[in-house]
């Protein structure tokens, strides 16, 4: 039967890569976008992907952003950005 | 709970609660309990628990049995760290400098435009002027191609996805893909991923094994019959004795073999099944499940649960098939169970998925999620022969994982959740929308489309967006 194996999800082919975004390089980001940070897509803290990332850093408040480092097939490689936001 | 016969049985020869129940939770029967031995015992309980339990339990005779072996559990000491790599940044040569350069001129130029420019140049020698001047006509050319600013997307993307659509064949006529396993196709597939439905009508996994043993068919074979589901009934006699109130389960010693199990373990899992109320004793070649005297219909209730109890494999998955696929085996499944499958050894955990977009979110989270809806409609798409351009179902995507969550596009999804009460009410359910609105006192803005055409303003989008402002070049001076 399933053994306890260590999954990370994070590894999958299907999971891009994720990086939390260093609170200095979101006025950056932000600004290079020329949005506010609450019309950012969201991403939700009980998110697989996000919980992995607690694993690394620790807790993640709410309100921090996401890096997201898309393989995409018309762009090559494309940066896309998540707001860490709780289920309403 | 057969899992409280065992603790009643042992309390009625003396036992106190307490032992009892802790030796049951282990999933241990009545007969494990009696033959076992103080060391076996000691797995579970302290050395003075133990002694109690095999002089008021156990049997004179001291049975010699194999000790159980230990699993340690090994844990990783691989340090987590952030998967994030710069690979992909790493462009070199040509293309590092085109980057570099188009960079310093602030030109926006995504990566697939930057390794098509080196590849092409790459041969050439170029000098720094002829770079400067090249880089400004791409970037004027990459600018004309931009979508524009206010440009409905949307129904752009709608109608890219619906014309085509229309050309789709109501029905599946064949079952392309792996033989035996039929998968929805076409139009209704379509609904299905854009509907964000829980589970997809033909759910089903594409498991990829190891790179140890991955061109090994035995050992595919072996994952694939432990990844079907395979019940009691299939595997054993279920008899019913009235005289006795007991239901007496006689597997099949062949059966048993094929699917690499033991009697002992069938009894361990009809012993922490949860339906069947009674109190499971092993003999020889049998399992004996007694009920309570006089209790028929507990007793048919019993066989009926026992008949259904799950003895190997994963929920939800019922067949395997294994198919050769460039050198390697895969084993395509009808059912899905992703969160399980990937913890199984010998199971690729990196290249295993689903056809469920709203599985695949459970699992791996909402930008797998994204991938998984442009995948699974891209395929569906070009399974049909139909061109859409990728930016279209991408957007489809994009709206459906925009608030972290997976929303189905529809009432019950996007369009139910705009802020316009109008837009919402020019959508579907008109009338419900609007009395509710009227009832809570809702506020419309007019920000969005559909609200400004039922009232007969200029759209908030195109040219309806911006304001223009003239001035008279001969005034201008003045």
């Amino acid at each position: 039967m399933a053994k306890d194996k260590e999954l990370n999800i994070l590894k999958h082919g299907l999971v891009p890569e994720h990086r939390l975004l260093p609170t200095e390089e979101e006025k950056e980001v932000l600004d290079g976008l020329g949005v506010d940070r609450e019309n950012l897509p969201k991403i939700l803290i009980s998110d697989p992907a996000i919980q992995q990332l607690v694993k690394v850093h620790g807790d993640i408040n709410v309100g921090r952003i996401v890096e997201i480092k898309r393989k995409s097939r018309t762009a090559g490689v494309a940066k896309a950005y998540r707001l860490v936001v709780k289920r309403e | 709970m057969a899992k409280k016969d065992t603790i009643n049985a042992l309390i009625r020869r003396g036992l106190d609660e307490e032992i009892a129940e802790k030796l049951a939770e282990e999933g241990l029967l009545l007969g494990d309990v009696r033959s076992a031995s103080k060391e076996d015992l000691t797995e579970y309980l302290s050395d003075e628990e133990a002694k109690e339990v095999v002089n008021k339990v156990g049997k004179k005779k001291k049975k010699k049995k194999k000790k159980k072996k230990k699993k340690k559990k090994k844990v990783d000491d691989e340090k987590l760290e952030e998967i994030y790599d710069d690979k992909f940044e790493g462009l070199d040569g040509t293309a590092k400098k085109i980057k570099e350069l188009s960079e310093s001129k602030g030109y926006h130029m995504s990566h697939s435009v930057i390794k098509r420019l080196s590849e092409g140049i790459d041969d050439h020698e170029i000098s720094e002027d002829e770079y400067e001047d090249l880089l400004e006509m791409v970037n004027e050319r990459l600018n004309n191609r931009k979508i524009d600013s206010k440009e409905s997307v949307g129904i752009v993307g709608a109608q890219s996805i619906g014309e085509p659509g229309t050309q789709m064949t109501m029905r599946t006529f064949h079952h392309a893909g792996v033989a035996e396993i039929g998968v929805t196709q076409g139009l209704p597939r379509m609904i299905e991923i854009v509907d964000a439905r829980k589970v997809p009508s033909t759910p089903s996994m594409e498991v990829h094994l190891e790179e140890e043993i991955k061109g090994d068919k035995e050992k595919a074979k072996k994952i694939a019959s432990r990844l079907e589901i395979t019940r009691l009934k299939e595997i054993a006699d279920v008899e019913i004795d009235i005289a006795e109130t007991c239901v007496t389960i006689k597997p099949d010693k062949g059966r048993m073999k094929k699917e690499d199990i033991d009697i002992g373990e069938i009894a361990k899992k009809l012993n922490k099944k949860r339906g069947i109320k009674g109190e499971v004793e092993r003999e020889k070649d049998a399992i004996k499940i007694s009920v309570e005297e006089g209790k028929f219909s507990l007793l048919y209730e019993t066989v009926e649960e026992s008949k259904e109890t799950k003895i190997k494999g994963l929920k939800g998955v019922e067949r395997g098939v294994i198919r050769k696929v460039n050198d390697e085996y895969v084993i395509y499944t009808e059912g899905s169970n992703l969160e399980d499958v990937l913890k199984m050894d010998g199971v690729d955990m990196e290249k295993t998925i689903t056809n469920s977009p709203t599985e695949i979110y459970q699992v791996l989270g909402v930008e797998a999620a994204r991938k998984s809806i442009i995948r699974e409609a891209k395929d569906t798409l070009d399974e049909q022969g139909l061109e859409v351009d990728i930016r279209h179902i991408m957007l489809v995507a994009d709206v459906m994982t925009n608030e972290g969550e997976l929303n189905a596009i529809g009432r019950h999804g996007v369009s139910g959740r705009k802020t316009s009460v109008l837009a919402r009410a020019a959508f579907e359910i008109t009338s419900q929308h609007l009395l509710r609105a009227a009832i809570l006192g809702e506020e419309d803005k007019l920000d969005g489309v559909a609200e400004n055409v039922i009232v007969g303003q200029p759209i908030t989008q195109g040219t309806g967006a911006v304001k223009v402002k003239y001035t008279n070049p001969s005034k201008k001076d003045d």
